[in-house]
């Protein structure tokens, strides 16, 4: 059994496949292929939630993904459970389980419910009346109450196990959306040879063909039709047809997001399968046929179970098997509805009567109604509705007054005409027009390269449609330049054109009534709702959009948009296009971040990169850092170390023996060419032609406003060839800095750059005894002091391999810098630490590497500097070339600002309590005693505790520095209030003997 | 004397991919990176042994030897077979700029029948037979890295990128390579 409301003969289902779920924990029978929703309607459970602020009982409205109603809680285990799931849309699978939501303790009583009796206190805009007053309760009433209360389902709290995929994909055509409209494009775009991707939401192609039984195209029932077509398609090489596929995003450019929910609806999915993939298309041409969504009537109480969308109840019949009631009845105002009475009456159910507002329906329907017995009722509403959780009665009286009668049904079907999807041609930015015959909102001026067809073009006739969207696929595809094949012609009848539609509140619900007439289910907008917001001053939609949040719910408002404007134009007494339309936003059904995040997550969510010698490293206990992408070796404890005692040990090794820093991360630069000397002359303070072949010097890069930009060693090999090296973090925008100027300030200069970064590993071998340990191991390089003093460069081999070695130092010690290939990186590491460490040598970190260089009052581009410091501030005018007469940066150091006296310079700091560690940070003022606000002179910018010194240091950036070294300034904390002596910034060998040792 | 230093590859033992595609990291290979002049190209061109490519998307190879346009007046040469690529170009008188890249760049081969949809998981490019043909090559993106890429064959591509982005991108094509086999 599947269910008691399952009508033999009637759907496409098969009765044997059965599959089985838990709705509230009660078991229900399915067949395969059905939605929840179909599944609960065979099963009679209407009843499926509570509404968002009411708590109002709540059923199924639709069948598609416009559903406000219906949104449940799926899971198919703890981990795998998503909330707000529209029940019409997910397919069942056996075993998954279902639980409604916004309901306490239970969907049939909810405590929740007295938000109904309370509904005045909760008017629009309610919430934010709550910021204006009283200003007490914010914290304690409205914050809590409102936060707790807000949402629907509950965010599940394990990490999702599934995994996504992701595809980039182009096309010259994609069609979006495989009902008669679709399937004709993509059909006429592929036989004339075009690659075309087709997609649509639904399990199956078809759209309204999955309840329009009277189709029938080139004599074959309209649904095999569909099917047999998108089987043709799938044979073809040049086509791509994507099921369970929604085009939620139409970006610029005809690129279009498209998610295929892979396994929601298997039972048992393979494990390697993604749950959903996120396809992104470039298509030379898109083809739109989105169809339409029918809108529902807005009366009194419209929104008890039972009551739904007429085309819903024709789904539920025709392609499940399904009769949503037993005693139907229906309220319309357009030709539509009728046919879903007709429907129902021949399965056998009872139509209690169609209650049509209008005067005069269509002719061919009213025929048919009456041939059928089923009584119509023109020119009457249906003014209220009664049942407590699922509707047993409708009220409905002759438009205009005179008294009600009441009939009694389970089920109520409504329609008040179509609603075009223009979704997609508006998130093109396509400016959508509004068709006053028709009263329809239709794609107006194109912005990129697509066309609408069928439905949601405004094309009624069958026909019609096809012929359009057959010429719609054809004309794209000649445009993306495919001349093949032979013209497709296809010929379509269905029963009955449909007329009519309405807008805004019916009969009931009008201007003066208070009654609770639903125009926006999900949000609980109703029509009075949007009349108060036009009567305290909203008369903008977007304005009333936001008061009333109507059409803010992750429906974005597919039912309510039309029926909100349609109010507010009636109030406001303006036509509805001077009212305007809010423009559709991506996505246009939720997506899940799983899909969009797709393949980047835990290790390949950012790249991490590895020096050479990382797995040494690690092997050796070293605790990484992250510098920008890198992992660099921040400090190697030993046993029982604290990062203090570590670093502390390293420093003092260093300086007493040697010490091996991995400073592969160095961002290094090839500048090969004739006019290289010339370039660097251009990009750097110094002057790089008076620099001999074999040499170094440190070079210091500005940016056109005379600010630091960057720093680094840079090396001459050849008279045309510069090894440059930059900063960690600089790396890749030096290299643009370089190429911007190059390419567009000296392009008459023949040079090239090229980034060598990963070129080469480099070793730092720094300390007294760099030289001792370094010496066996270095072939065809002189490396005695006179041979290669500090600030050389020489190649030749280390280790049997080829070597760049750099006579260098950032630490103040002697030191070498040994560049390899970067696969011989970690192998050149070990053979120099086999020298190293009985030599009592050790590897060190960038920690260490950070309070060496501020024993020497080396800055660090971006810490001691920060964008705002010039290099006379930082005490480095020295490597300002007084003789150049051109540099990027040069006017700028001559700025009225830049010259002029008090600016922050770069000073040491010394605290008078050596054992006090400043907070790198913190703010320096000269007097402590002063009244706030107090004037900041200045900040530290570096700050350790410095093993070698015995004491703490500090670097600062201080107004009018320079001036006051000696001077006791005052660092104030939370706690207290540090003296400090401004001192110079040279802490160790203030000679730089060592350098040369 | 020290013991000769060994090469250690970044991708060393590493494999995966599907029956559709296949993702393996290259052996070792000489790179350059090429720039010079349009004059420079017929001198270039003879001493390497093959043409220089000079239009976009484009690449020549003869016997594992690799010229990819990359730029106006660049190119990125690989030799599979390990030449002296520097060597070569110091050679040539006429004014250009060669800088050996072999050890900044490392190179993943994905291979198969799904070997473009592999890619395509994280390569906007339009990998189409009629728009990247055998021979095409660009620099590119890979998820959030920048890569080179070479169509080498009907169901063959070299992926080309900086040793220390290579795990993040064999870890992507795999990824990749294991949706496309589906």
């Amino acid at each position: 059994m599947s269910g008691a409301n399952r009508i033999a003969g009637q759907g496409r289902l098969t009765p044997a496949k059965t599959a089985r779920f838990t709705f509230d924990g009660k078991t229900i029978d399915a067949l395969e292929g059905d939605t929840v929703a179909s599944a609960l309607l065979a099963n009679g459970v209407h009843l499926v939630g509570r509404s968002f602020k009411y708590h109002r009982p709540r059923g199924i409205l639709s069948a598609g993904p416009e559903e406000p109603n219906a949104l449940i809680d799926v899971s198919r285990d703890a981990a795998r459970r998503q909330p707000n799931v529209r029940a019409p849309v997910q397919e069942v699978f056996d075993g998954m389980k279902v639980e409604s939501q916004n309901r306490w303790p239970s969907l049939a009583f909810d405590i929740g419910g007295i938000n109904n009796l309370m509904s005045p206190f909760f008017a629009a805009g309610f919430y934010y009346k709550t910021f204006m007053w009283p200003k007490a309760a914010w914290e304690k009433v409205y914050e809590p109450f409102i936060r707790k209360a807000a949402g629907l389902g509950v965010s599940p709290t394990e990490e999702d196990p599934d995994h996504y995929a992701s595809r980039y994909a182009y096309c010259d055509v994609l069609v979006a959306g495989a009902g008669v409209a679709g399937l004709s494009a993509a059909l006429a775009a592929a036989e004339a040879g075009a690659r075309v991707i087709l997609v649509d939401e639904q399990p199956e192609v078809g759209g309204a063909l999955h309840y329009d039984l009277s189709v029938k195209i080139d004599g074959q029932n309209g649904y095999d039709w569909a099917q047999a077509t998108a089987a043709k398609l799938k044979a073809m090489e040049n086509v791509t047809v994507l099921t369970r596929t929604t085009a939620f995003g139409y970006y610029n450019h005809n690129f279009v997001g498209l998610v295929e929910r892979v396994t929601d609806h298997l039972t048992r999915p393979d494990k390697k399968l993604p749950r959903e993939r996120l396809w992104q298309v470039r298509a030379k041409r898109v083809v739109l046929a989105t169809g339409s969504i029918e809108r529902h009537m807005v009366f009194a109480n419209n929104d008890r179970p039972g009551i739904m969308l007429a085309s819903a109840a024709r789904t539920y019949l025709n392609h499940f098997g399904v009769a949503v009631g037993r005693k139907v009845g229906v309220y319309t105002a357009s030709d539509s509805a009728y046919e879903a009475a007709f429907d129902l009456k021949r399965a056998g159910v009872t139509i209690a009567a169609i209650v049509d507002n209008r005067e005069k329906p269509g002719d061919a329907v009213l025929t048919e109604a009456r041939k059928l017995g089923i009584e119509v009722l023109t020119g009457h509403s249906v003014i209220d509705t009664k049942g407590k959780l699922r509707v047993s009665s409708i009220s409905v009286a002759r438009n205009g007054g005179g008294s009600a009668r009441s009939i009694p049904v389970d089920a109520l079907l409504m329609s008040a005409g179509w609603t075009p999807s223009v979704h997609l041609f508006s998130q093109s930015r396509g400016k959508v027009a509004y068709d006053a015959a028709s009263g329809r909102f239709l794609p107006g001026t194109y912005a990129q390269d697509c066309l609408s067809v069928g439905s949601c073009n405004g094309t009624d006739g069958l026909q019609a449609t096809i012929e359009e969207s057959l010429a719609a696929g054809e004309l794209m595809a000649r445009a993306t330049g495919n001349e093949g094949g032979s013209k497709v012609e296809l010929r379509g009848e269905n029963a009955f054109e449909w007329t009519g539609g309405m807008a805004g509140a019916a009969e009931g619900a009008g201007v003066d009534t208070t009654v609770k007439a639903f125009v926006d289910f999900q949000n609980d907008v109703c029509a009075k709702d949007i009349r108060l917001a036009v009567r305290e001053g909203m008369h903008s939609i977007e304005h009333i959009k936001r008061f009333t949040t109507n059409g803010m719910a992750t429906d974005q408002g597919k039912l309510s948009n039309i029926h909100g404007l349609a109010i507010a134009s009636e109030v406001l007494n303006r036509e509805i296009p001077k009212i305007g339309l809010t423009t559709f936003r991506a996505p246009y059904t939720p997506v899940t971040f799983g899909a969009l995040i797709s393949h980047s997550r835990g290790e390949l969510f950012d790249p991490a990169r590895k020096t050479p010698m990382h797995a040494w490293e690690e092997a050796h206990g070293a605790v990484f850092e992250d510098v920008g992408n890198w992992k660099r070796a921040w400090y190697y404890p030993r046993s029982g170390e604290t990062m203090h005692d570590a670093v502390n040990r390293e420093c003092r090794t260093v300086r007493n023996a040697a010490g091996l820093f991995d400073a592969s991360t160095l961002g290094k630069i090839e500048v090969v060419g004739p006019d290289a000397a010339e370039f660097l002359n251009l990009m750097y303070t110094n002057a790089w032609d008076t620099l001999k072949p074999g040499r170094c010097r440190y070079g210091i890069m500005l940016r056109e406003d005379g600010f630091v930009y960057d720093d680094g060693v840079v090396g001459r090999l050849a008279e045309d060839r510069f090894h440059v090296t930059t900063t960690t973090g600089g790396a890749p925008r030096v290299m643009n800095h370089m190429e911007d100027y190059l390419q567009t300030e000296f392009p008459h200069l023949k040079v090239w750059l090229t980034s060598t970064t990963e070129q080469w590993a480099v070793i730092a071998v720094q300390g007294p005894k760099a030289r001792e340990i370094l010496a066996p191991l270095v072939e065809g390089i002189d490396i005695s002091n006179e041979a290669f003093p500090h600030m050389s460069v020489r190649e030749g081999k280390i280790c049997g391999v080829p070597t760049r070695l750099f006579r260098m130092s950032f630490t103040g010690e002697a030191g070498y810098e040994v560049n390899v290939p970067a696969d011989y990186g970690q192998a050149v590491w070990e053979a120099i630490w086999a020298r190293a460490e009985p030599l009592g040598a050790c590897a060190y970190g960038t920690e260490t590497m950070h309070v060496l260089r501020a024993e020497k009052g080396y800055i660090i581009v971006g810490q001691d500097t920060d964008g705002t410091v010039t290099p006379h501030d930082a005490s480095l005018s020295w490597a300002v070339s007084k003789k150049k007469t051109d540099f990027v940066g040069i006017r700028g150091l001559k700025r009225p600002d830049l010259v002029k006296e008090g600016r922050k310079q770069l000073v040491g700091l010394l605290t008078k309590d050596p054992n006090v560690v400043l907070e790198e940070g913190a703010q320096i003022v000269a007097d402590p005693n002063e009244p706030k606000p107090m004037k900041m002179l200045g900040h530290v910018t570096s700050s350790y505790w410095s093993e070698n010194c015995g004491r703490s240091i500090a670097m600062a950036l201080v107004a009018g520095g320079q001036a006051r070294l000696g001077q006791t300034l005052y660092v104030p904390m939370p706690d207290r209030t540090i003296a400090v002596e401004v001192s110079e910034m040279v802490f160790v060998d203030k000679e730089g003997g060592r350098l040369n040792g | 004397m020290a013991d000769q230093a060994l090469r250690k590859a970044p991708l060393a033992g590493r494999h995966g991919g599907s029956s559709g595609a296949r993702v393996t990291p290259a052996g070792p290979a000489t790179r350059l990176a090429l720039r010079a002049g349009s004059d420079a190209i017929g001198t270039l061109s003879l001493a390497f042994g093959l043409e220089l490519p000079q239009r976009p998307k484009t690449s020549a190879s003869v016997t594992g030897r690799h010229a990819l346009w990359l730029g106006p007046d660049e190119w990125l040469l690989i030799d599979e077979n390990g030449a002296d690529l520097l060597g070569i170009a110091s050679g040539v008188s006429a004014l250009h700029s060669a800088t050996d890249v072999s050890h900044r760049n490392t190179t993943i081969l994905v291979s198969g029948p799904d070997a473009a949809a592999a890619i395509a998981a994280a390569c906007p490019l339009d990998l189409g037979t009629s728009v990247f043909p055998v021979g095409a090559a660009a620099r590119t993106v890979l998820g959030k890295i920048e890569i080179v890429l070479l169509r080498t064959g009907k169901e063959d591509y070299r992926v080309e990128c900086w040793r220390s982005f290579s795990p993040y991108a064999f870890g992507m094509l795999v990824e990749g390579a294991e949706d496309a086999g589906l």
